[in-house]
């Protein structure tokens, strides 16, 4: 059983996201870094299934600035090999990575892959459901827990209201993962290190070319300021006073 | 190559709201771009679910025992056939697990443009222009489109009311397609919600925890002002996904819906996926120490305070004194 997990960095939303000169993209070099956070339960989810029933898991993912980082990241956390995939295009949304990673994951004999369920960016699509339909494979969304059976896979998938529903699938077969059951573990630096001396990164290169996309962003900007909240000011004891001054008005606690 | 189609979710015996908004939101395109409104509807019996229907021009019916309950390959499959077949200029999906599994992979299908995460839809010529949140909401994409193309919509962004009727309702009975019979997944089960110690949705009252609470530990401080409250406990997901919390005090996308008189939202960014859950909801307080978290642009009132001072100074004001 191979499993491959897909990993991609996208803007840490703690930090402020500048938009760029054109006022069309975000500003690529002023943004601080980080694995998307579904990503990392797909990887937490892998590693599990490495642990239970013994797959082979290897981590992917496009080549960038700061994705090696990434991927040492990922081998010490427990998957057996990472690969960087270099690409003729600059463009990292889902139908051009899915283009790159496509013949990369055929090639490589993958039984399941597993990644985030969405990022943050994907204004043109998410990765999962994209990457399956080019390979023919089936695919599922919202997934919270997958086990291995022969080969099949069995997964929970989420939907509103707190409704969910076990399916199985056949595979090979691509998930996109909203949570692992345990949250991702916690990797010490010195374990890091360690790996980051030792591990050799892999790498492929993808023969497809990116595809059009069809549609052209023409603006990126903040909401407009709407009506937005009435920011209330002061040392904490005085917010305190006027936010029970507000509840006490309404009603809403005991006067 | 004219119309709009819209994706009809339900549970196979009530049309999902997110469906209603989509409707009206096609009415609006079909006025400018032309051609009908359609509505696809695959269940094992569609025939609870048309009725409902009214605001269709005409009502795309395809059903077999394959459909029975939400299988992300079976009506993916029926999608990219409709698509096919009706050649719609739009095709709209609801940002819902369903749409998750299907928008993307129905235009990766068909070789269509795909738009995700839109709150705002408009035709200009022949163009769609979109509006999508980015980046938790931080940020909002406008693209310009050809069509054909597909949309994904967030729920809350059109409104329900309008989707009920004024449509044909001409009803179409198509073959289910023939890749039914060799389907690569199964639904195993469903869990519908409920079952745990608390049903938050019939709050009056919640103060919600989101990531900035900072871990298990912490969860005290909330639980203190909300027992001073009166108020139930809600959360975030990744609150919930790091066990801090139990999962049936979700609220979101994922989670529940509530609607309270009123929502303390304590240390929650207000990602798109957790308005969701509580856009209903009657007074929103919101403290978070980023000035430009979304949850400001939802919240009635605000404030920067760090949670760590400000919950403990609430709970003193409220708990009886002595
Ligand atoms: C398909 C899908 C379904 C989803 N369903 C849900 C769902 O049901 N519910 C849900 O909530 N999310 C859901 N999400 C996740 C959602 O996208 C966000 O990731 C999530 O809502 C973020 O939670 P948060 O606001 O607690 O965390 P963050 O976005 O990390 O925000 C934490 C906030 O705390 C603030 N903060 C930090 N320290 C302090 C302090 N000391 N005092 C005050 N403020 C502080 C920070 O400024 C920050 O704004 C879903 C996502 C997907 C893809």
């Amino acid at each position: 059983m191979h499993i491959a997990v897909i990993l991609k960095q996208v803007p840490d939303l703690v930090e402020e996201v500048e938009v760029d000169s054109q006022g069309t993209d975000i500003d690529r070099d002023s943004v601080k870094w980080k694995l998307n956070e579904f990503d990392d339960h797909a990887l937490e989810q892998a590693v599990l299934l490495k642990e239970s029933s013994g797959a082979e898991v290897t981590a992917v993912a496009l080549a960038a600035d700061g994705v090696d980082q990434l991927l040492y990241a990922a081998v010490a956390r427990g998957v057996d090999r990472a690969i960087r995939v270099t690409t003729a295009s600059a463009r990292t949304d889902a139908p051009a990575a899915a283009a790159a990673l496509a013949g990369v994951l055929a090639d490589m004999g993958v039984d399941l892959v597993l990644t985030g369920v969405q990022a943050v960016d994907d204004l043109h699509g998410q990765l999962a459901p994209i990457l399956a339909t080019r390979l023919g494979w089936p695919h599922v969304s919202v997934v919270s827990r997958v086990s291995l059976e022969g080969t099949e896979a069995e997964v929970t998938q989420e939907y509103s209201g707190g409704r969910m529903a076990t399916l199985e699938v056949d595979l090979p077969a691509v998930l996109g993962v909203q949570a692992a059951p345990r949250p991702p573990r916690y990797v010490p630096i010195s374990r890091l290190r360690q790996v980051m001396a030792s591990a050799e990164l892999g790498s492929a290169a993808a023969a497809a070319a990116a595809p059009a996309l069809g549609s052209t962003v023409t603006r990126l900007a903040a909401p407009p300021q709407g009506q937005g909240a009435q920011m209330l000011e002061g040392r904490p004891e005085a917010v305190a006073e006027q936010i029970v001054a507000l509840l006490r008005e309404r009603g809403l606690v005991e006067a | 190559m004219a119309g709009v189609l819209v994706y009809v979710e339900s549970d196979g015996e009530r049309v999902a709201p997110i469906s209603f908004e989509l409707l009206a939101a096609a009415r609006e395109l079909a006025q400018s771009l032309g051609g009908d409104v359609e509505a696809l509807v695959a269940a094992a019996d569609t025939g609870p679910l048309v009725g409902e229907l009214g605001a269709a021009d005409t009502i795309l019916e395809v059903t077999s025992p394959a459909l029975a309950g939400y299988l992300p390959e079976a009506q993916q499959l029926v999608l990219v056939e409709a698509i096919r077949a009706r050649k719609p200029a739009v095709v709209l999906v609801g940002y819902t697990s369903a749409g998750l599994d299907l928008a993307a992979g129905a235009a990766t299908a068909t070789g269509l443009p795909v738009v995700a995460y839109c709150t705002g839809l408009r035709a200009e010529g022949s163009d769609v222009v979109a509006d999508s949140q980015l980046y938790g909401g931080k940020l909002v994409a406008t693209t310009t489109t050809s069509t054909p193309a597909v949309f994904s919509v967030v729920a809350g962004s059109f409104a329900e009311a309008n989707g009920h009727a004024g449509g044909r309702g001409e009803r179409i009975v198509t073959a289910p397609p023939a890749g039914l019979a060799q389907l690569r997944s199964r639904v195993l089960g469903t869990t519908g919600a409920g079952g745990g110690a608390v049903d938050i949705t019939k709050a009056e009252r919640v103060v919600s925890v989101g990531r900035g609470i900072g871990g298990a530990d912490n969860i005290e401080l909330a639980e203190e002002l909300a027992t001073a409250m009166g108020a139930e406990l809600g959360a975030s997901r990744p609150v919930v996904d790091s066990g801090w919390l139990p999962k049936e005090r979700q609220v979101g996308k994922s989670g529940m819906t509530v609607k309270p008189k009123l929502y303390l939202a304590v240390g929650i960014s207000g990602a798109p996926e957790h308005l969701e859950g509580m856009h209903d909801a009657g007074l929103v307080i919101a403290i978070n120490t980023d000035g430009d978290a979304p949850i400001f642009k939802v919240a009635d009132y605000g404030t920067t305070c760090d949670l760590f001072d400000l919950l403990p100074a609430i709970t003193a004001l409220l708990k009886p004194a002595g």
